[in-house]
């Protein structure tokens, strides 16, 4: 098929915000019967793209064209009417209907008003055969594991008769069996003629599995590359998605003491079913060290910070200095000087109808400045906030304005200002720079870099690895809860640790 | 912007009463009666000084059940047993008083700790049932509320403390004069305005500087404001609800002393039992906020008061309870859907703003 | 499933069954297992039912009704300005239709305006009392019969049946005493005694609820809305329509409930819910958010309305207490089998309480009988509120397009 027909095309898209604009002139013309990736760094605007593509946002300008003719879709109902069929990154299950229930939600087998199950068992064990995706219809979706949900989730999507199918940055939770089942997948619904829209910021799988990638960048499209037809590798297709060359953050010498600063001895976390999600480890850090932990979101790497932070319970021995922690309170914690930038800001990091001055004071309030004794000091934590909105370039008009009316990106840079105040003496930092613009991670890097020159030591998980193997002194792979293998960030590659968090090189 | 977002703060409330009195003129002209004549004989009456101090009076209790309520809003616990609390806490409050013969000071002081003692004591069975059991503690409250009533019925009625009072009412024994707070009558030279009423008023300073000004208040906005934030800002949510139950309690054991001390002095079969609801309305309407709540308590008892005048008029004078109950409704929905536009105009002004900043540079 | 659940089903109400008899020949008060009182406590049982019920379809769709009390109120305040006006059909309709109003307007402010729902649920119970006291003394005071705070009575009844043939034989058996088999015959005879239509229907309705929700696509789509309904919307199901439906729906049922009390009673008074729509919610509570649990709660508060109000000599009330403490017992029973020693020792001490409040007091005083709902009710959640699987997405503010 030299002239195949398009799929989907879009024209001159633009969606806007308020405060953001989201897409502006985006265009992108999908091949039938081919997976075509859309590659971009986070918040350029990919997801927001594809919400309009399954109708459920409506794009302020610009046109959709499903198989040549010219659709407007109003909801998802008339996105899955002309054959659109979307994989969410978040899966949108309801944990306690079954996995039948989940399918058929919407689109229910009746038999006047009942519903009739048989026919829809029939209908979903028929689909889940022929597209090789074994399921129990029966099963509570609560007991579940991540591969199977996406797996039901891809069902939802065929049980519909969709054609094309939309997977929102499918690889994010799976472990690399679980990547090849679903590229093995992906690759069956394309013999049988269906086409992929496959949106990621893993530049590696994209390459394997995709026949075009088109990049977007700040919203808008960058351009398109045939990976079968042109040679283009990796790094190129990074310096589409960041339009700079990539920040090559070195290591600076030798800022490692002797002192260890934080001790961890057989730290086990147990899942609800008694399942080992953190499972017997012990490191330490030392002051001026920084410590990375890499590994697949998922790994166990959450539960890691929260029984540091004592917001969940583990099992184990947790040493600040010489102190044992391990059953003492997270404020008892913070206040020996532990500070915390936590994965999910919105929810564990800021009050987002609060002003930028009390947000400085979360998490710190029962010390200087922003308190003195039992009473509130709201005059110095105000100076303090100024200081923090001028040392990280966090953009905003004042310090009273909402959390909620900053851009994520400067939200991180306020939580990151907040946790490095006050002389922390150890820093236990999840992603501290996701969000942020190139040049004002650099700035955080560097603030961090002058901390552990003075003696800070840093607990950094991060899901960049050129972060990782640019702050760390070394490096911890972490597989499914257990340390795998160390890394030297002076001589590891981004491929090998790749391969290590993946497991893959366990295999041979 | 701090002068726009007090603006925007008073837009529901003025929204509330505006169609509360439409509405309100649409049922009195409904019932035949005249909407001016109504409206006019309500404002004159209420304004009179007799009406004003009958009105401050009912105002400081009003006040003191909001703010009981308002603790535990501000931390999205619903404490709905204000009721319960505040008339166990008036029990005791006047058996120990009734009981004592010391100087009014130290008098009223024993009656007020009496009062919080016990009033913190019966929320704190909810706080435990909560953290203990997960019980919400909006339905155990409320059961709570109704087990008190037995529980007064049955020591009023079944055991000595309780004594036939004059009128064939049973109650505690009157608290002696020395143990009353009956207040001064400035407005009106016939009726006294409740000593309490500047209680409440330190109350209420009290209440502010807790929540704005301590570390405690923080930690409590900030639960509710995100609980999972404020748990890893090292709040501990279990000792959080405890201690915001019992202080929410304790005010509420206040609730029936300004009544009790500035004029019956004695708790019986009739005192009244309702003041804990009208506390979660006013609370609503001030916004947890103790300027709002003052202000709500003061039109509440306004609307109560000068609704007496109705039965002149040949209105009945609950007509001034739909009033309110309009106005909470009205006023809730009005809340709602200023804090959406606040938060939206806030993002897109700030956006703007900061475009305006990058474009000069 | 249907097997074990009647399993269970039968496994419980056995268990029940016991235990009564076992408290019956103690006391020896035959009235606590009587035809008579049986009938009396389906009754009573049935406004709490029906309160249970609305609560299962609104927090089914998501949307917590705490303002089921409210909507009761005005469902006895509607069948009351109704019923002595145009009969007793017309007060069951204006009940219904006044709860439905009710439904309505905690549907605009929680659902679309999205307002707290324990909130705007409150400010419903607020407006409704105030709304009915205020129509109270407009409407009724002049009314013959009627006064301020109560309506005239009520014209007609709803039709009763009693089936003869079933009634009398089990009755005889029930005076017969004979451990077990004497009690379930009462029970059984209760049944059928003076069986109101509108209990009937209760009953009709707590069917079709379960087959509404559970079998059919529309059950399905309001459950997603209470579950997920980010999914259920990215789906095309009409998430907003549902919660309105279920709200308003749950409006009727508990009007329909206020209605009943008031017919029972033969006229509207202020304050005759007196927290029945709260008690209903426990009772869905403990049901886990299923008709039958919340239909077997509603019986058990019932029934102890019932053996309070028909206690002639105090002693029904005795017997409650000895049947309180047999079931702590055999809770704490229970928990120790679970290896729960804490919670067992809890029981097991509050059960010797209650025996020994048994054995020592020969009567009571009436109000720890006017207690014994509310005392029960926070009983029942303390055990039961630990293991139970709410709708996921119960009380979460549904705005389209929110998630993340």
């Amino acid at each position: 098929m030299s002239q195949s027909a398009l799929a989907v095309e879009l024209n001159g898209i633009w969606k806007r915000f308020p405060g953001v604009v989201a897409n502006s002139d985006i265009n992108l013309k999908v091949a039938s019967g081919t997976v075509h990736a859309i590659v971009g760094e986070n918040g350029a605007g990919k997801s927001t793209l594809m919400k309009i593509l399954y109708g459920m946002q409506k794009a302020d300008e610009g046109t959709i064209s499903i198989n040549g003719t010219n659709l407007v879709f109003n909801s998802p109902s008339d996105a899955i009417d002309s054959g659109i069929g979307m994989v969410h990154q978040h899966f949108m299950l309801a944990d306690n209907f079954t996995v039948l229930e989940n399918i058929v939600l919407g689109s229910e087998p009746k038999n006047g008003i009942r519903l009739d199950f048989v026919k829809a068992r029939k209908q979903i064990s028929e689909i889940a055969a022929e597209n090789g995706l074994a399921v129990d219809p029966d099963v509570l979706v609560s007991e579940l594991g991540v591969g199977d949900r996406q797996r039901i989730e891809i069902l939802k999507v065929l049980y519909r008769g969709a054609k094309i199918l939309i997977l929102d940055e499918p690889t994010a939770v799976l472990v690399p069996h679980e990547v090849d089942e679903l590229f093995k997948t992906l690759r069956d619904l394309k013999k049988e003629g269906l086409t992929v829209i496959f949106i990621s910021h893993k530049l590696d799988e994209v390459l394997s599995i995709a026949d075009e990638i088109t990049v977007i960048r700040q919203g808008t499209t960058v351009g398109s590359v045939n990976p079968h037809t042109q040679n283009v590798s990796a790094r190129d297709l990074a310096e589409m998605m960041v339009g700079n060359e990539l920040p090559t953050p070195d290591a600076v010498g030798d800022t490692i003491q002797d002192e260890v600063v934080l001790k961890i001895e057989n730290l086990s976390v147990f899942a609800k079913g008694g399942k080992a999600v953190v499972d017997n480890i012990s490191f330490q850090i030392r002051a001026g060290e920084i410590v990375g932990i890499a590994g697949v979101e998922g790994n166990g790497q959450a539960e890691i910070l929260d029984a540091l932070m004592g917001i969940e319970s583990a099992s184990g021995k947790v040493y600040f200095k010489d102190e044992d922690i391990t059953k003492k309170s997270t404020r008892h914690r913070r206040e020996l000087g532990i500070g915390f930038i936590p994965e999910d800001r919105h929810r564990q990091a800021l009050m987002l109808e609060a002003p930028l001055w009390e947000n400085r004071m979360l998490g710190h309030q029962t010390r200087e400045p922003n308190s003195k004794g039992i009473w509130l000091t709201p005059r110095s934590a105000k100076a303090d906030t100024k200081r923090i909105v001028e040392e990280y370039d966090v953009r905003t008009p004042s310090i009273d304005v909402l959390a909620s009316a900053l851009s994520g990106g400067n939200q991180q840079k306020l939580i990151v200002g907040r946790e490095m105040s006050g002389a922390p003496k150890l820093l236990i930092a999840a992603h501290p720079t996701r969000g942020v613009d190139v040049g004002a991670q650099a700035a955080i890097w560097d603030h961090i870099r002058d901390a552990r020159q003075a003696g800070l030591a840093v607990l950094l998980v991060s899901a960049d690895l050129d972060e990782l193997i640019g702050l760390s002194d070394n490096i911890k792979v972490l597989l499914r809860g257990k340390f795998v293998a160390d890394a030297d960030p002076a001589t590891v590659t981004p491929q090998e640790l790749g391969t290590a968090m993946t497991g893959a090189g366990e295999a041979a | 912007m701090n002068l726009r977002r007090i603006g925007i703060s008073l837009i529901a409330p003025a929204i509330g009463l505006s169609i509360s009195l439409i509405a309100t003129a649409f049922i009195l002209s409904a019932i035949g009666a005249n909407v001016t004549t109504v409206f006019a004989s309500m404002w004159n009456y209420g304004t009179s000084p007799r009406a004003m101090s009958l009105m401050l009076n009912l105002a400081t209790i009003y006040f003191l059940s909001a703010l009981a309520v308002s603790i535990g809003f501000k931390m999205n616990l619903f404490n709905i047993g204000v009721n319960g609390q505040y008339v166990l806490g008036a029990l005791a409050g006047a058996v120990v008083a009734s009981n004592l013969t010391l100087p009014k000071v130290a008098s009223v002081t024993v009656t007020i700790l009496v009062a919080m003692f016990v009033g913190a004591l019966w929320a704190g069975i909810a706080a435990w049932l909560k953290v203990a059991r997960g019980v919400s503690e909006v339905i155990s409250t409320i059961m709570l509320n109704f087990i008190a009533i037995g529980i007064i019925s049955y020591i009023i009625v079944r055991t000595s403390i309780g004594t036939e009072t004059s009128l064939n009412i049973r109650g505690t024994k009157p608290i002696p004069e020395s143990g009353m707070l009956r207040g001064v009558a400035f407005l009106d030279p016939g009726t006294p305005i409740y000593g309490f009423f500047f209680i409440s008023i330190i109350v209420g300073v009290g209440y502010w500087f807790l929540l704005n000004r301590t570390r405690f208040g923080f930690d409590l906005r900030a639960t509710g404001k995100s609980a999972t934030a404020a748990r890893t800002s090292g709040v501990q949510s279990n000792r959080m609800i405890y201690v915001t139950m019992l202080l929410s309690g304790a005010v509420a054991g206040l609730v029936g002393l300004p009544y009790l001390l500035g004029d019956t002095g004695s708790y019986t079969l009739q005192f009244p039992t309702d003041w804990g609801f009208i506390g979660i309305a006013i609370a609503l309407l001030g916004r947890n906020n103790p300027l709002g709540i003052a202000l709500g308590a003061i039109l509440w008892a306004f609307l109560d008061i000068s609704s007496g005048q109705l039965v002149l008029e040949g209105v009945p004078r609950e007509i001034s309870t739909i009033m309110q109950g309009l106005i909470v409704i009205v006023v809730v929905i009005s809340y709602e859907v200023v804090r959406r536009y606040q938060v939206k105009s806030e993002q897109t002004s700030v956006a703007k703003a900061l475009a305006k900043q990058e474009a000069s540079v | 499933m249907t097997y074990l659940k009647s399993r269970r089903f039968i496994g419980a109400a056995f268990t029940a069954i016991t235990m009564l008899s076992i408290t019956r020949t103690i006391t020896g008060n035959g009235d606590l297992t009587s035809t008579v009182t049986i009938a009396q406590a389906l009754v009573f049982a049935s406004p709490i039912a029906l309160a249970g019920l609305a609560g299962i379809w609104a927090e089914r769709a998501g949307v917590i009704n705490i303002g089921l009390e409210g909507m009761m109120i005005l469902g006895t305040f509607g069948a009351g300005w109704a019923g002595w006006q145009w009969g007793v059909w017309a007060g069951v309709l204006a009940g219904v239709i006044f709860g439905a109003i009710g439904g309505l307007l905690l549907a605009v402010a929680a659902v679309t305006f999205g307002v707290d729902q324990i909130i705007a649920g409150t400010a419903i119970n607020l407006l409704a009392l105030g709304l009915t006291k205020f129509l109270a003394i407009l409407l009724f005071t002049n009314a013959p019969g009627g006064g301020q705070a109560q309506s005239p009575p009520i014209k007609g009844e709803i039709p009763t049946f009693t089936f003869e043939s079933i009634v009398e034989p089990l009755t005889a058996l029930h005076e017969k005493g004979i451990f077990f088999i004497s009690d379930l015959a009462g029970i059984v005879a209760g049944l059928f005694y003076n069986l109101s239509l509108l209990t009937v229907i209760t009953f009709l309705l707590f069917v079709m609820t379960s087959y509404l929700l559970w079998k059919t696509a529309f059950g399905l789509r309001l459950r997603s809305a209470g579950e997920n309904p980010w999914a259920a919307d990215s789906l095309g199901v009409k998430v907003v329509q549902f919660k309105y439906a279920a709200v308003v729906f749950s409006g009727m049922l508990a009007g329909l409930g206020g209605a009943y009390l008031s017919i029972a009673s033969t006229i509207y008074r202020n304050g005759n819910t007196a927290g029945r729509g709260y008690i209903g919610l426990a009772t869905m509570i403990f049901g886990d958010w299923r008709p039958g649990g919340t239909a077997a709660g509603a019986l058990m508060f019932g029934y102890i309305d019932t053996l309070r109000l028909i206690d002639t000599g105090n002693q029904n009330v005795k017997g409650l207490i000895l049947l309180g403490a047999i079931i702590l017992f055999a809770i704490g029973g229970v928990m120790l089998r679970k290896a729960k020693r804490n919670s067992a020792v809890g029981f097991l001490i509050l059960g010797s309480v209650m025996i020994g409040a048994y054995f020592s007091a020969s009567s009571f005083p009436p109000e720890v009988a006017q207690v014994a709902p509310y005392i029960t009710t926070l009983l029942v959640l303390a055990t039961a509120s630990q293991n139970l699987r709410p709708p996921a997405a119960d009380g979460v503010p549904y705005r389209k397009g929110d998630h993340h």
